[in-house]
């Protein structure tokens, strides 16, 4: 699969993070709807650098016990809703979570999860999989398509192209942006030529910042 | 046959791939404490900040709104940020700026939010800045560190969506039932995936402070972006303030053309009479768990409901006038701009809180404003107290929280479990609701306490 912006071929960088096409774990049931990003983190721990990892938080005040060892989880619709904290998505991938499959998710933490090769894969009867959980299930990035318990075997999910691709390379968005360097220059100048008010003045209190004055 | 968003998307778009994801071009970044988790990705890779002069930074999250930082986790939040946009010579409203507030509050206040642009921040009610007729939308970290080492951004287009309001919002009633009433109506999920722009007459009636609120609470329905197409409302308030174009007539000549066609077609419309909204309040730990204020704790019929009837120690059936309180709030980006100030104060003029509770103002500037009207008398002769800016008890992060097992009347935007501190409960409802919940100590139909006063 060749990832072309334009005519400039865009996976010549090194990628910063591992992309991956299969995964085969340990699921687990989490059987809530609207697991919000408080849910998944609590703001006080938000202070923590990352360097001392965040799994330790994730769940932190439900009653929700996930069993060790668990990578993926099955939850129930508007997974991830609320706020933008990446957090979240760290409290999970520090687990150990590499997907979560549910029947929908918070646009923001969608794109949260891929930034940290987490899978949000929306399968709209994910909760038709609790009574069989805890068990393995194997997910085919690719093919957008999962293998797990219960009846029906093979199922499809959902996921924005563009998530998947990334996933998949383990593309970095600042590595493939910093191609389109000439691009993004001539829009730029383009902009604040034709568009001066785009420009924030000059503040007269505290002389910043840099602006249509100069 | 063009949307609003449409018109904001393509002259933003610097490129689009053939998955779908644009590049866009991002006006204005805004940052705030909880933004060290992008500038240590930056730190790490050696990268400058590509616009420094287009990013702002701002404490709020975890500005202390009595005194100094509560304690050492919290003074270093705070000092990261100074230090972080000091090294980048990056212009931040930090604790000894004059402009310091919640960055929603502070960017439309200080004229950077501004029609026609893109505005980032990493928390997800930069839907806020939408009310300008701006593509505005929250981001993480990874984007927040991408957009600082870049000043663009790679997103799919979201599906366009209109909620059209039309009628005469009753007395007292405002922008922040009528979120809670959609919100209700659709469910948190309801708009995610699009981005919806708000229309018709009560939209059209409504002042910048209400538009915003009303946007804030976009993502509460889903939806990462809200916007009101700008017009005289607008303009009116934009001109003048510190950062506004200088030539306003040649910005308020491309403003114009920022709307949606007459004939568009949306992927997803939804109306809603003014006349139907009633004060509303939630009584779950979702904004969609929300009624009006005349409705009873309601029987539940799922799981999610179950539970947070649980959670929050309700037994259905109970009218929600009937549900007592133990303390308020007044702040957020939702609803501490000068209005909503003016709202709560117009109920407890002359009355007295039957509750403790706070109200913190969205800026420095509001509280200095408030404290010129008059304001800040009428809140602490009820008893309540008056305290500095910042997200307060929104969040929970300062050291302001609502005790375990109690029970907060609240202006804010969240009312999931332990936002408001550990065990909090939480009961989303506007400042003029909350005023009236401090007045009587019980969630309250805020109409009767409005006869013979005007509601501001
Ligand atoms: S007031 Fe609350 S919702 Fe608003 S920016 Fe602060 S924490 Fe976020």
């Amino acid at each position: 699969m060749l990832f072309r912006a334009g005519s400039v071929e865009l996976s010549s960088k090194a990628p910063r993070m591992t992309g991956w096409t299969t995964h085969t774990g340990r699921a687990a049931a989490l059987r809530l709807s609207n697991v919000d990003t408080d849910q998944l983190i609590p703001a006080r721990f938000m202070s923590t650098p990352r360097a001392e990892g965040y799994g330790r938080f994730l769940l932190h005040d439900t009653d929700a016990h996930l069993p060790e060892g668990t990578t993926i989880l099955v939850a129930g619709p508007n997974f991830g809703s609320g706020s933008s904290r990446e957090a979240a998505v760290y409290a999970l991938v520090d687990f150990g979570i590499r997907a979560v499959i549910a029947p929908s998710f918070g646009d923001i933490f969608a794109a949260n999860a891929v930034n940290n090769g987490l899978l949000p894969a929306a399968i709209a009867d994910a909760p038709a999989l609790w009574d069989d959980l805890p068990a393995e299930i194997e997910i085919d990035l690719a093919a957008g398509t999962l293998r797990g318990p219960g009846p029906g075997g093979e199922r499809r999910f959902a996921l924005d192209p563009a998530q998947r691709d990334k996933l998949i390379h383990g593309w970095d968005d600042i590595d493939l942006t910093a191609q389109h360097g000439p691009a993004i220059a001539a829009f730029r100048n383009d902009r604040h030529a034709n568009h001066p008010w785009a420009v924030p003045a000059r503040d007269q209190r505290s002389g910043h910042p840099t602006g249509e004055d100069e | 046959m063009t949307t609003l968003l449409d018109r904001l998307w393509a002259s933003h778009e610097i490129l689009r791939r053939d998955d779908g994801a644009s590049l866009l071009w991002v006006d204005r970044h805004l940052v705030h404490e909880g933004s060290h988790h992008a500038f240590a990705k930056l730190a790490q890779r050696g990268l400058p900040v590509a616009e420094p002069g287009l990013t702002f930074g701002v404490a709020d999250h975890y500005a202390p709104t009595r005194g100094t930082p509560k304690d050492a986790a919290v003074a270093r939040m705070i000092d990261t940020l100074a230090e972080n946009t000091a090294k980048y010579g990056i212009a931040c409203f930090g604790l000894d700026d004059p402009r310091q507030g919640i960055v929603h509050v502070v960017g439309p206040e200080q004229g950077l939010t501004l029609p026609g642009l893109t505005v980032n921040c990493g928390d997800s009610h930069t839907s806020t800045h939408g009310a300008f007729g701006a593509l505005a939308f929250g981001i993480g970290a990874t984007e927040v560190a991408h957009v600082l080492a870049t000043q663009t951004i790679w997103q799919v287009k979201p599906k366009a969506m209109r909620i059209t309001v039309e009628g005469q919002l009753g007395p007292g009633i405002g922008a922040k039932d009528l979120a809670l009433a959609w919100i209700a109506r659709l469910g948190t999920g309801g708009a995610t995936g699009h981005a919806v722009e708000y229309a018709g007459s009560t939209v059209r009636g409504l002042s910048m402070e209400a538009r915003m609120t009303l946007c804030n609470l976009s993502i509460e329905g889903g939806a990462r972006f809200g916007m009101v197409a700008p017009d005289e409302t607008t303009f009116a308030y934009v001109a003048g303030r510190p950062y506004a174009p200088r030539d306003m007539d040649r910005a308020v000549a491309d403003w114009r053309a920022l709307r949606s066609d007459a004939d568009t077609r949306f992927d997803r419309e939804v109306t809603l009479d003014a006349a139907e909204i009633a004060p509303t309040v939630t009584w779950g730990t979702s904004p969609e768990d929300a009624l009006p204020i005349t409705e009873t704790v309601p029987v539940p019929e799922t799981e999610h409901a179950r539970a947070a009837l649980d959670y929050m120690g309700l037994t259905p059936g109970t009218p929600l006038s009937a549900i007592e309180i133990d303390r308020v709030f007044i702040g957020s980006c939702t609803n501490a701009r000068i209005e909503d100030l003016r709202a709560a104060a117009a109920v407890l003029a002359g009355r007295k809180a039957r509750v403790p509770g706070l109200v913190s103002p969205g800026s420095r500037l509001v509280k200095q404003q408030a404290e010129e009207e008059g304001l800040d008398r009428i809140f602490t002769e009820a008893g309540l107290d008056w305290v500095g800016a910042g997200c307060s008890m929104c969040v929970a992060m300062n050291g302001d929280r609502v005790p375990a097992g109690e029970r907060c009347a609240s202006t804010t935007n969240r009312n999931f479990r332990g936002r408001q501190g550990q065990g909090a409960r939480t009961h989303l409802m506007s400042p003029a609701m909350v005023a009236a919940a401090a007045v009587t100590g019980k969630l309250t139909d805020l109409r009767p306490l409005l006869e013979g006063r005007d509601a501001a």
